[in-house]
């Protein structure tokens, strides 16, 4: 395993393991490069943190990865993004399966405005699964995977936004983990939550690596510190370094890396 | 103050020449200098007693008109038994012989258009909504919304006209039993006319969804429908089901275009083909014709009215129940 982690040898080994391989991409907004010539490969079960200061492309890169950045309407892109070896820009990949395969959670807590039951069972439902004892197993199953069953088992019928900001941010994890994706994009899920609730996330984040590739994008450089495997700096578009996170707080390769790590800037 | 130079010296506090006079002073030394006037403080006190006044204005109106309906209904009913108003089958007003006020052909009447405008007006006006909100691009919705809004504008008679001599018409070469007045023509027409109402207010109430609920949404590989359907449109229902209340309450004191195209027989029935009465064609026949004061027909139009009254006061309250139990918050 560690000689595969070793940078410029990954792609040789064993490519089944490469849940994203970014190859040359390139991104604007406009007339605004935000990213560009990126090139990461992302591993399966493992959690990859993005850190970098404002505005370096890193909630772009990762928007991009399930093509939400589309949305803007002046966005374009070039280069490839191969998910398990499929290019996602390809004309007939959906971004539907894309989205169903790759699930999704925000900055800020967005649940839908309906019951927490309704949350979670959401995904399930408008892919077809309409059987109501395998959608109670469905939404028990998944509230206990965003550890949160507890706090909401004896009031799944209330709407999801009398929750607090913690709360809500597991019931939006919950509901991603309710169609079982493979992988988990975050982006700065713990940015609007309280320390306790960052606690939260932060374990279950932890747990949730066992069973999926997470890919987490975060200005708290503890932060990534704390829960990643590896770490990828971001500044003006670019990706600087991407390695084992130990050997980026510990022993970075670029200047610019360690004046950032070392909060010179940003 | 008008001739006042105020010169700038230097940063940080005061330094202000004010008029001829030496002295520099600060900004608090200004504000102090112009504040503290009586008169200020008179206006201050008086604000809200004025704005009382006005606002009270419209209230008192409200209770006149509902206090006269009630004086004159009650006038009304010491000629005609309450039970033969509220369950009488047949309105023969005019009768030489014998007259009669049930009042439920002209119920009847009204509920037959209101219910074609709705058929027309909910489908169309929840279905413009989505489009203006969920896939119409900034500039369409620039352009579409003001359209709709000038639709809500034209004036109800030209409405009128247009159901009598142009709908009417072409509803009667594919439906030949139509008369020249009936229910359906009129309803449709009604129907277009609230539509723009619960096209925009619904708009509205979509466009009021966060944006992160749809990403969030579409995050999870649903279609644009998808989102549409079973997220935004669940998230506004309670303000569209206010527009739809409030444009059915229109519907059913509209006057001009069913006075104009719906006839003046009121029957008691379920057939939209054959010329009917609204409650409020009626009052406009006998306000416009030549009901004596004080005849038992011209205190019946208080009694009609009343009655319209009742029905828009419960859209209204039904409207207010509605958003409150619905209101999805967010």
């Amino acid at each position: 395993m560690v000689q595969s982690l070793e940078k410029g040898s990954v792609r040789q080994i064993e490519t089944s393991s490469i849940v994203y391989d970014t190859q040359k991409l390139n991104l604007w907004y406009g007339n605004h490069h935000a990213l560009k010539n990126i090139d990461l490969q992302i591993k399966e079960n493992e959690v990859t943190a993005i850190i970098g200061p404002s505005g370096c492309g890193k909630s772009t890169y990762i928007k991009t990865l399930n093509r939400m950045v589309e949305l803007v309407p002046t966005v374009k892109t070039s280069g490839e993004i191969l998910y398990r070896e499929r290019n996602i820009f390809d004309a007939n990949y959906g971004v539907e399966e894309l989205r169903t395969k790759v699930g999704m959670v925000f900055q800020k807590p967005n649940p839908f405005p309906k019951s927490i039951y309704d949350n979670i069972a959401y995904g399930p439902r408008i892919h077809g699964i309409k059987n109501k004892k395998i959608l109670d197993e469905i939404v028990e199953k998944s509230l206990r995977g965003a550890a949160i069953w507890d706090e909401v088992k004896d009031r799944l019928t209330t709407n999801a936004y009398s929750l607090s900001g913690g709360q809500q941010q597991r019931i939006c994890i919950a509901r991603c983990l309710a169609i079982e994706p493979d992988v988990i994009l975050m982006d700065e899920p713990t940015s609007a939550l309280d320390p306790i609730s960052t606690l939260k996330v932060e374990e279950l984040i932890q747990e949730l690596k066992v069973d999926y590739s997470i890919i987490i994008v975060t200005h708290n450089m503890q932060q990534a510190a704390r829960i990643s495997d590896k770490t990828a700096f971001f500044l003006n578009g670019e990706v600087v370094e991407f390695d084992k996170t130990d050997v980026i707080f510990s022993t970075p390769e670029d200047k610019r890396t360690e004046d950032y790590i070392s909060g010179r800037f940003g | 103050m008008g001739s006042s130079c105020y010169s700038f010296l230097a940063f940080g506090k005061g330094g202000f020449t004010v008029g001829q006079k030496a002295e520099k002073l600060s900004v608090q030394e200004l504000i102090q200098k112009s504040s503290g006037k009586k008169q200020k403080k008179l206006i201050e006190k008086m604000i809200p007693i004025i704005l009382l006044l006005i606002a009270s204005v419209s209230v008192l109106t409200t209770f006149g008109i509902v206090g006269t309906l009630i004086v004159e209904t009650v006038i009304f009913f010491n000629d005609v038994k309450i039970t033969d108003f509220l369950f009488g089958t047949e309105w023969y007003p005019f009768g030489n012989t014998e007259q009669l006020f049930g009042i439920l052909p002209l119920v009847a009447g009204t509920l037959k258009v209101t219910g074609i405008a709705v058929v027309v007006a909910v489908p169309f006006g929840i279905a413009s909504a989505i489009f203006l909100s969920e896939y119409a691009t900034d500039k369409t919705r620039r352009i579409i919304k003001p359209i709709l809004e000038v639709l809500a504008g034209v004036p109800t008679i030209v409405y009128g006209f247009f159901a009598l001599t142009f709908v009417t018409p072409l509803l009667q070469q594919f439906i030949p039993g139509l008369k020249i007045f009936n229910a359906l023509s009129p309803g449709i027409v009604v129907g277009v006319m609230i539509l723009p109402m619960i096209a925009s207010l619904s708009e509205d109430a979509m466009s009021s969804v966060p944006n992160s609920i749809r990403e969030g949404a579409l995050a999870m590989g649903s279609t644009k429908l998808e989102v549409a359907l079973r997220v935004v449109l669940p998230a506004a229902l309670s303000g569209i089901m206010a527009s739809v209340v409030l444009a059915v309450s229109r519907a059913i004191g509209e006057t001009m275009i069913v006075s104009l195209a719906g006839g003046s027989t009121p029957k008691f029935d379920l057939d939209v083909t054959e010329s009917i009465q609204t409650m409020t064609a009626y009052i406009v026949q006998v306000s416009s014709g030549d009901a004596g004061y004080g005849t038992t027909i011209y205190y019946s139009i208080y009694a009609v009215g009343f009655t319209l009254f009742l029905f828009t006061l419960l859209m209204n309250y039904l409207a207010h129940v509605i958003s409150k139990k619905y209101r999805e918050e967010y």
